[in-house]
């Protein structure tokens, strides 16, 4: 009896303090939020996102974050093309073209899980050698490249989870009508679209968030660039650089950056999983 | 006839697109490769200069002088690791065993998505919250009781945010485990008789320990290279850290902070392509190693 | 009885017609008098197919017969559906197959090296177990495979879309709404679409995998009497492990046990009077 009772406790015991741990993991995500929100609303305002800054991002007290917020906005846009035009065939050939359990997809697939773990850091400074190389200076291109590299893994890796998962009988259904394997790409693309959309849902808050890749690479300016050689700001440089500023209304700029970064990342975090769902409906 | 040309042209097309599709496949799985050889190709002129292991023992970092010693910023780069992966594995460990094995679907569906949010959110982001929340409490409110004076910009802050960094990676990576595991298991070790958490204890766990070995090496791996955030918050002074409270430098944070001297002083940017070489085959090889591990696992379950 | 088929062919212009008293002198004839009738459309030699190392197929040798229901009938597991992908080559989608033989379809090798695969595919259609509507209109499932094979005009397209949901018996349900997706269609009414998009690239042959097991009763029964219908253009081959669906439909019937062909012979021999006695204790549900 004693012996079964010990065994009772201690599984209360235990779950007590998985609760605990789940708990926990929940809270601290909310202490981040609130942090991130006590600190930079009120500092927000209208100018800080309809202006760019004046006197320089450093030292001068005047002015807002359009400069940041607009780059970031190239950088992902321009980073995303790149990495979809890259990406897709690259996961559409191992899903189409090469037979299931073929050692090259199994290959690639590893192979870009792997390149999934390598820093942004790396490939910052691996996007820095390649400047070099080029004789390209820090720039809007420099950025775009070094971020398209960053979030290739990325796209692959979510894409290729969508499109494993089409039914093979669609793909035979197409095929047996006597069209060729790039033909059938078209409905494949068409079954998975809500997927990639939120594939690339993930790749907009990886891209836009991140800052050690375009540190090295894209320079950062006052002004929104207006040709692919420009220097250009990004939101999380933004907060990075300002936040090291020893004047007080240029801290505050860090911080209204950095909520409204983590406004754009709420809301893309939640907009994926409402098309993930959607996907998931639609699936045959 | 006019089938039999079209046919032509469709067959043509197909050729053309296979054969780009299978060389952008190959050029991509050159990357890697490409990546390192750029590395080490940019850190040759420190290599020449002095021995591997003389710059990886080396204590003394004084680019002006021309001394390169990575140890400090080596062991800076282990205590944060070594203490994020102590803070968030028996957390995510327990979480994970509770959202798998215990938790009303209900409480999945709430907390999951939290997991993802945690996940999107980015490191510059937990570096301001470090600012923000953990360096005031740990140098006011923690620090007092053990040590005289710390700023808060310590190994524990940096140790603490990367924590919370690299929980959702684990806890989603050890949920994946538990439910791979067959359910048979569970069954047959509950109709012995056993409880909830004797199973999980003699069976879940131990059936499933290489597996959640592999996602402690790949969160290891996700600390280890993690940059802006550590930077922030850690005090950066190259000296070997002696206590919880001191500042630390680490590796990542040490080529980020110097990108903008470094082409003016001599092997001073070889050496911090040098560092960017070690993070990134020291991280290659945690990955590929814990990968290979995850894939074999899931093949055996899939079973 | 063959000077009279042969002089059948000469009076009857009409397909329809020509088949119908075709079929009511070979209800008397006996043998493998169908097989002389429709001459052979596919022919197997020797096929053996292995995947992942494992045996499938042995030794495999058949005729399917032009312009009639083939039945391939048998256990579960027995190859019926590999055999029935290494006719339209899907079967090397897969990595670790390896084929060896013969498969001739109008005498010519499909696994020779000049032949498209395209080509192939696009003389069978397939029907497979579960319908498989591709994501988008139920006008552009249809058109999806003519416009692959370069038709583009308009006009024509209309006219193919009506005409083969009409064979499909699909027209009167769905004329209203041909531009809504073809997954609000119910799982029967997708599986005449299934075939009826199937018909719309010319096929000559259609092969059915289990065609109607996920079908509910009465959409089953349309789809059988869609292929009696259609038995008079095309040669139609079924998989089936439904006995009853075999000896409702088949014209000719092909029993496979474990990889290899048993029995073949026209369907009112093999039901009434199966020579081997394996066919036999399946018929008689032994095993199943």
């Amino acid at each position: 009896m004693r012996h079964i009772r010990i065994k009772r406790i201690e599984e209360k015991i235990f779950k007590g303090l998985m609760i605990v741990a789940t708990l926990a993991i929940v809270v601290s995500l909310f202490l981040i939020i609130v942090a991130i929100v006590r600190r930079g609303l009120p500092v927000m305002s209208w100018d800080m996102i309809s202006k760019i800054p004046t006197g320089g991002f450093y030292l001068g007290k005047e002015g807002g974050l359009l400069n940041a917020i607009v780059g970031s906005l190239y950088i992902v846009v321009g980073s995303i093309s790149l990495g979809l035009f890259f990406s897709l065939p690259i996961v559409l050939y191992i899903n189409l073209y090469l037979p299931e359990k073929s050692r090259l997809a199994q290959f690639t697939r590893l192979s870009f899980d792997v390149l999934f773990g390598i820093p942004s850091i790396v490939y910052g400074a691996f996007g820095f050698t390649i400047m070099v190389y080029l004789g390209i200076r820090t720039s809007l291109l420099a950025g775009i490249l070094t971020v398209t590299m960053l979030i290739i893994p990325i796209l692959i890796r979510s894409i290729d989870e969508v499109i494993r998962r089409v039914p093979k009988e669609m793909k035979d259904a197409a095929l047996s009508l006597g069209a060729t394997r790039s033909e059938i790409i078209k409905p494949i693309l068409r079954q998975v679209a809500p997927g990639i959309v939120t594939a690339i849902l993930l790749s907009v808050g990886r891209g836009i968030g991140d800052a050690a890749s375009v540190l090295f690479t894209a320079g950062y300016t006052d002004s929104i660039p207006t040709s692919l050689s420009q220097p250009v700001a990004t939101l999380p440089l933004a907060i990075f650089f300002q936040l090291s500023s020893p004047i007080a209304e240029v801290q505050d700029r860090a911080y209204a950056a950095a909520l409204i970064l983590t406004v754009i990342v709420l809301i893309l975090s939640i907009a994926a999983r409402f098309y993930s769902r959607k996907f998931s409906k639609n699936k045959i | 006839m006019n089938t039999i040309r079209y046919n032509k042209y469709r067959q043509a097309k197909e050729f053309l697109i296979r054969h780009i599709m299978l060389l952008l496949t190959l050029v991509s799985l050159t990357f890697a490769i490409l990546i390192g050889i750029s590395l080490y190709y940019k850190s040759v002129p420190i290599l020449d200069h002095q021995s591997i292991w003389g710059l990886l023992s080396g204590s003394s970092w004084r680019p002006l002088k021309g001394e390169f010693g990575f140890f400090p910023f080596i062991m800076g780069t282990l205590w944060v690791t070594i203490l994020a992966v102590i803070i968030s594995l028996p957390l995510c460990l327990l979480a994970a065993i509770y959202l798998s094995e215990y938790a009303h679907p209900y409480i999945k569906k709430i907390v999951f998505p939290m997991i993802d949010v945690l996940a999107g959110i980015p490191p510059v982001v937990y570096g301001v919250w470090g600012i923000l929340a953990v360096v005031p409490f740990i140098s006011e409110k923690l620090a007092p009781h053990f040590v005289e004076f710390s700023t808060g910009y310590s190994i524990l802050a940096g140790g603490i945010v990367l924590a919370i960094m690299i929980i959702p990676l684990m806890i989603s990576v050890f949920i994946e485990i538990f439910d791979a595991l067959p359910g048979g298991l569970r069954e047959a070790s509950l109709s012995l008789g056993a409880t909830n958490w004797q199973t999980i204890k003699k069976v879940v766990l131990r059936k499933s320990f290489p597996g959640l070995a592999a996602a402690v090496v790949l969160a290891i791996s996700r600390a280890f290279g993690e940059t802006i955030a550590v930077l922030m918050v850690c005090g950066n002074v190259s000296e070997v850290p002696k206590s919880l409270f001191d500042p630390a430098y680490p590796l990542p944070a040490l080529i980020a902070n110097n990108y903008g001297e470094m082409m003016s002083i001599p092997l001073y940017d070889a050496a911090l392509m040098l560092s960017a070489l070690l993070l990134f085959v020291i991280i290659l090889a945690f990955n590929a190693i814990s990968r290979l591990v995850l894939i074999r696992i899931e093949r055996n379950f899939a079973l | 009885m063959i000077q009279n088929l042969l002089r059948v062919e000469k009076y009857f212009d009409s397909p329809t017609e020509k088949l119908q008293v075709m079929r009511e002198t070979l209800n008397q004839a006996s043998g493998d008098l169908i097989l002389k009738a429709h001459k052979p459309h596919i022919s197997v030699r020797n096929l053996n197919v292995y995947l992942a190392k494992k045996h499938i197929l042995k030794n495999v040798s058949l005729d399917i017969p032009d312009k009639a229901i083939t039945c391939i009938i048998g256990p579960s597991g027995c190859g019926k559906t590999t055999l029935l992908k290494t006719f339209n080559r899907l079967l090397q989608n897969s990595v670790d197959v390896k084929i060896e033989g013969d498969v001739l379809v109008d005498g010519e090798n499909i696994h020779g090296k000049e032949v498209e695969v395209e080509s192939i595919r696009k003389k069978m259609g397939l029907l497979s177990q579960r319908p498989c509507p591709l994501p988008m209109s139920i006008y552009d499932n249809i058109a999806y495979g003519p416009r692959i094979h370069g038709i583009r005009r308009k006009k024509t397209l209309n006219l193919m879309v009506e005409k083969y949901l009409r064979e499909a018996g699909l027209w009167d349900e769905v004329k209203d709404r041909l531009k809504s997706p073809a997954t609000s269609l119910s799982i029967g009414q997708q599986q005449r679409l299934c075939l009826a998009r199937g018909l719309a690239v010319k096929p000559e042959i259609i092969l059915g995998d289990e065609a109607t097991s996920a079908l509910d009763p009465i959409s089953s029964k349309k789809i059988e009497e869609l292929f009696v219908k259609l038995r008079d253009q095309y040669s139609i081959v079924l998989v089936t492990h439904t006995l009853r669906q075999a000896r409702r439909i088949a014209d000719y019937v092909i029993f496979m046990y474990l990889g290899e062909v048993i029995e073949a012979a026209p369907a009112s021999e093999i039901f009434s009077n199966p020579k081997e006695k394996l066919t036999k204790e399946y018929l008689d549900g032994y095993f199943s």
